[in-house]
């Protein structure tokens, strides 16, 4: 190769950068129309699938009934079940949303992921408690089973325990009038 | 009517564009002179037509014009004024007119302050800023135009964003657009460049400026746009390492390679194919931003309402300039010869590390902004990337960088000696290690702050050492005032625009310093945080122009004297239906207070209070990198483009 055709083969290299990176974005703009690539959900590997098994204990010092995997199958109602912590700015944010649901007779079961008993009633005293059950998960173990990414983080079952939907990141009253409450209605017919 | 002559102005502004590219491209290729003097008037006309267009749509909505489609999206009667002018461009649409807007201003500029321009360079420059307006301005035809009518026409419009209406958001975009299409502007000499094959001492002339006009607008918009974010989303950060806030800061980085390059072009005539390849650079960064935020890619709290027809398009047209720009590049920089030869230890040696650490940086920022997509693409895999990687990876690349700023600037061109500079620096550097320990020791800081103490001190310290050195104000302090008068505003800016960034270091570890408190009280019960007690004095309804509020009195003390009275507020918009909190704060020299209003729980509410040592010194930083900016700006070698004089008994 001659020196000229090196040097240009050099200077081709951010021509060659750019190119690939312009192929990577098509890509995705094709994906977003079709459905296969979406920035904002995070798809879960368990959907359409039960939760997996496990235990948890009861919140220490909490009136809420601690659950199981045991619990959560054949509820007869879709459940939402909330992973969350008081160290969480977000989960403030999604509180009162966690709240209404209460208020609308959905039952919510919490998590309280990576948190010591005591702040998380703390948080729960401050700013109301929405859960029907609550379990601790200090040790984190159960949430890396569910494939949890960071707290908030909420997934739908349906009727037959079966996980129907996953929300990475907190529920905004968008989220909710978006994609919580048609899926509610859709899961609870 | 009004938005039918804005839609009519568009158009002419389009065909505009495409005489500006075609003449003034085939004129330079033919070199006829006929065709070449055509570019400057085709230039000011396309200027014209984009600000009639832009003034139609300004005055569409301050009408509140409920036939457009864009006002009644965007726009409200109750608004007030100011907000519903800045509504012009808090959209997608009127944004890219804006963007559009201020592309023709730059070529406007050309065209008319361009006049000692070499007349086949400048109407190669106008014709490919012609190109660029003509991409854009038929984006906004085809798939984004502002003047779409609705019939029948709405009621009223929907209201703006209320987390934009905010005087620091109005002026936060046009800044940032000032910034991207001033790259435009480089990109397009560099392409005129490539297209001549020679780059000189007069190119790197007229390249810097406006590599330091957009550099410095950038700063500003980049420092509005963090100020926004510290006081009005009310969480006391004023970073977040967002995909967004990445884009503009790739620019930025890349910007300021280049105006340090462009100096090396200027007086030694070397780096001229890195040069070019910057200019190109920082054009492509600007466009990918404008891709990542508008097509709906990425997961942001800044993205706009997104479309992946529109995403597809911008694409088509960022490949096109940024492909051209770069398949050019390859073919015709291989003929770029340097002229100046030098030494490692150098002011050029200097100015290469400087490049090569600010270009490590970009190179980090950007994998990390990309890399999340490309995992979910390729991989399939979800990772989001934040900050503990940002903040680990460019930190390494920044200390040396820093210790390099005040170096660099006492190295001599061609060859130098690293001692006689580092002796010349023996105070600075006992300044930045005296700060360390005091932290350390005496206040008790952690190392990271205590660092960015000792990094601040030597940046400031070492602007002043270079300034002192300049003017002799040690070995000959009689004549040092004569020779501070006669010293250049570029040396008085590029100093400046130095101790700025230490400025704005000072503030960083200040911040690192800072502590907050959640509280839950009642009025009449109080709260200590960082030596101030907050009273709660009241908490009662408020009534805006377009939202009510509810609005906490609190009293803020120190030994029992009365300090401030902080009044934060949670503002509801019914229209938009949603919740702003308007954080109080107390900005003085050493620190800001900061008050977040949360829930109300029976009769008692949740503050935040926060406690930002040296805060405002962030932005306060910004301003004086953007003012030294203008100042070396202002430098007569640079506004007229003259050769430098000879220096006398200054050292330039």
């Amino acid at each position: 190769m001659n020196p000229v055709w090196r040097k240009r083969a050099l200077l081709g290299l951010p021509l060659l950068a750019a190119g690939g990176a312009g192929l990577g974005f098509l890509a995705m703009l094709r994906g977003l129309s079709t459905g296969n690539y979406n920035p904002h959900g995070v798809p879960s590997a368990l959907l359409g699938k039960a939760p997996p098994e496990f235990t948890l204990p009861a919140l220490a010092g909490s009136p809420q009934p601690a659950f199981g995997s045991a619990e959560l199958r054949g509820l007869g109602r879709p459940v939402l079940v909330n992973f969350f912590a008081s160290w969480c700015v977000p989960c403030i944010i999604e509180h009162p949303q966690l709240m209404a649901l209460q208020r609308a007779g959905v039952p919510v079961f919490g998590v309280a992921y990576k948190d010591k008993a005591a702040d998380a009633l703390a948080f729960l005293a401050r700013r109301g408690n929405p859960f029907q059950a609550l379990a601790a998960d200090e040790p984190g173990r159960v949430a890396i089973d569910w494939g949890v990414y960071g707290v908030p983080e909420s997934y739908l079952l349906d009727r037959q325990g079966i996980i129907r939907w996953r929300w990475a990141g907190p529920i905004t009253e968008d989220t909710m009038s978006a994609e919580l409450q048609p899926l509610l209605r859709r899961y609870s017919a | 009517m009004i938005p039918e002559i804005g839609q009519f102005a568009l158009g002419l502004a389009l065909v505009l564009a495409l005489a500006l590219a075609g003449f003034g491209l085939l004129g330079a290729q033919r070199a006829e002179a006929r065709l070449m003097a055509l570019a400057p008037p085709l230039a000011l006309g396309m200027l014209l037509a984009v600000l009639a267009s832009f003034l139609c749509l300004v005055a569409s909505f301050v009408e509140n014009d409920t036939t457009v489609s864009t006002v009644v999206a965007n726009s409200h009667s109750l608004k007030p004024l100011l907000y519903k002018i800045s509504g012009t461009w808090g959209n997608h649409e009127g944004s890219m007119l804006l963007w559009v807007l201020i592309l023709a201003l730059c070529a406007g500029a050309v065209a008319g302050f361009g006049r000692n321009l070499p007349s086949a360079l400048q109407a190669r420059v106008l014709a490919v800023l012609g190109l660029v307006a003509l991409g854009f301005l038929a984006f906004i035809l085809a798939t984004s135009n502002p003047f779409r009518r609705v019939w029948p026409p709405a009621p009223d419009g929907l209201g703006l964003n209320p987390v934009l209406q905010d005087p620091g958001l109005a002026f936060h975009p046009p800044l940032l657009y000032l910034g991207y299409v001033g790259f435009a502007v480089t990109f397009a000499f560099a392409v005129a460049a490539l297209l001549e094959g020679r780059v000189d001492a007069a190119w790197g002339r007229w390249v810097r400026p406006w590599a330091l006009a957009a550099w410095s607008f950038l700063t500003l918009g980049i420092g509005l746009g963090s100020w926004w974010a510290y006081y009005e989303l009310g969480w006391g950060g004023y970073w977040f390492w967002d995909p967004v806030e990445n884009a503009s800061l790739l620019p930025w980085l890349a910007g300021c390679a280049l105006l340090h390059s462009a100096i090396v072009v200027e007086k030694r005539e070397a780096l001229k194919t890195w040069t070019v390849f910057l200019a190109l650079l920082a054009f492509a960064l600007s466009l990918l931003g404008t891709f990542l935020v508008r097509s709906g890619v990425l997961n942001s709290v800044h993205a706009f309402a997104s479309d992946p027809g529109r995403g597809v398009f911008i694409l088509a047209l960022l490949m096109f300039y940024v492909g051209g720009g770069f398949a050019l590049f390859a073919w015709r920089a291989q003929a770029m010869t340097p002229m100046g030869v030098f030494a490692a230890v150098s002011r050029e040696g200097a100015l290469v590390l400087n490049n090569l650490l600010l270009c490590s940086v970009a190179a980090v920022v950007l994998v990390g902004t990309l890399y999340p997509l490309f995992a979910d693409l390729v991989l399939g895999q979800k990772i989001s990337v934040g900050a503990p990687f940002f903040n680990t990876a460019t930190l390494p690349l920044a200390a040396p960088l820093i210790g390099a700023m005040a170096l660099g600037p006492l190295l001599a061109w061609k060859r130098a000696r690293v001692f006689p500079a580092l002796q010349k620096l023996w105070w600075v550097a006992l300044g930045a290690l005296l700060a360390f320990l005091l932290c350390l020791l005496l206040a008790g800081a952690r190392i990271g702050p205590a660092l960015g103490f000792a990094a601040a001190t030597w940046l400031i310290w070492g602007a002043t050492a270079d300034i002192a050195e300049r003017i002799a104000l040690f070995s000959r302090p009689r004549t040092a005032w004569a020779r501070a008068k006669g010293l250049p505003r570029a040396a008085w800016g590029g100093a400046l625009g130095h101790a700025g960034l230490g400025v704005t270091i000072l503030g960083l570890a200040g911040m690192g310093l800072a502590e907050d408190k959640l509280a839950l009280l009642k009025p009449g019960e109080s709260a200590v945080l960082g030596g101030y007690e907050y009273r709660l004095e009241s908490i009662a309804d408020a009534q805006g122009a377009n939202f009510s509020a509810r609005r906490a009195v609190v009293q803020v003390l120190r030994n029992g004297q009365p300090v401030v009275r902080m009044e934060p507020e949670k503002r509801s918009f019914p229209l938009a239906r949603m919740t702003t909190s308007e954080a109080a704060i107390h900005s003085t020299p050493l620190r800001d207070l900061y008050v977040v209003l949360g829930d109300e729980r029976e009769g008692a509410v949740v503050l935040r209070i926060h406690n930002n040592p040296l805060a405002p010194w962030i932005w306060l930083g910004a301003g004086i990198m953007a003012l030294g900016g203008g100042l070396s700006l202002s430098d007569r070698r640079t506004r007229v483009a003259a050769p430098a004089p000879k220096a006398q008994g200054v050292r330039a």
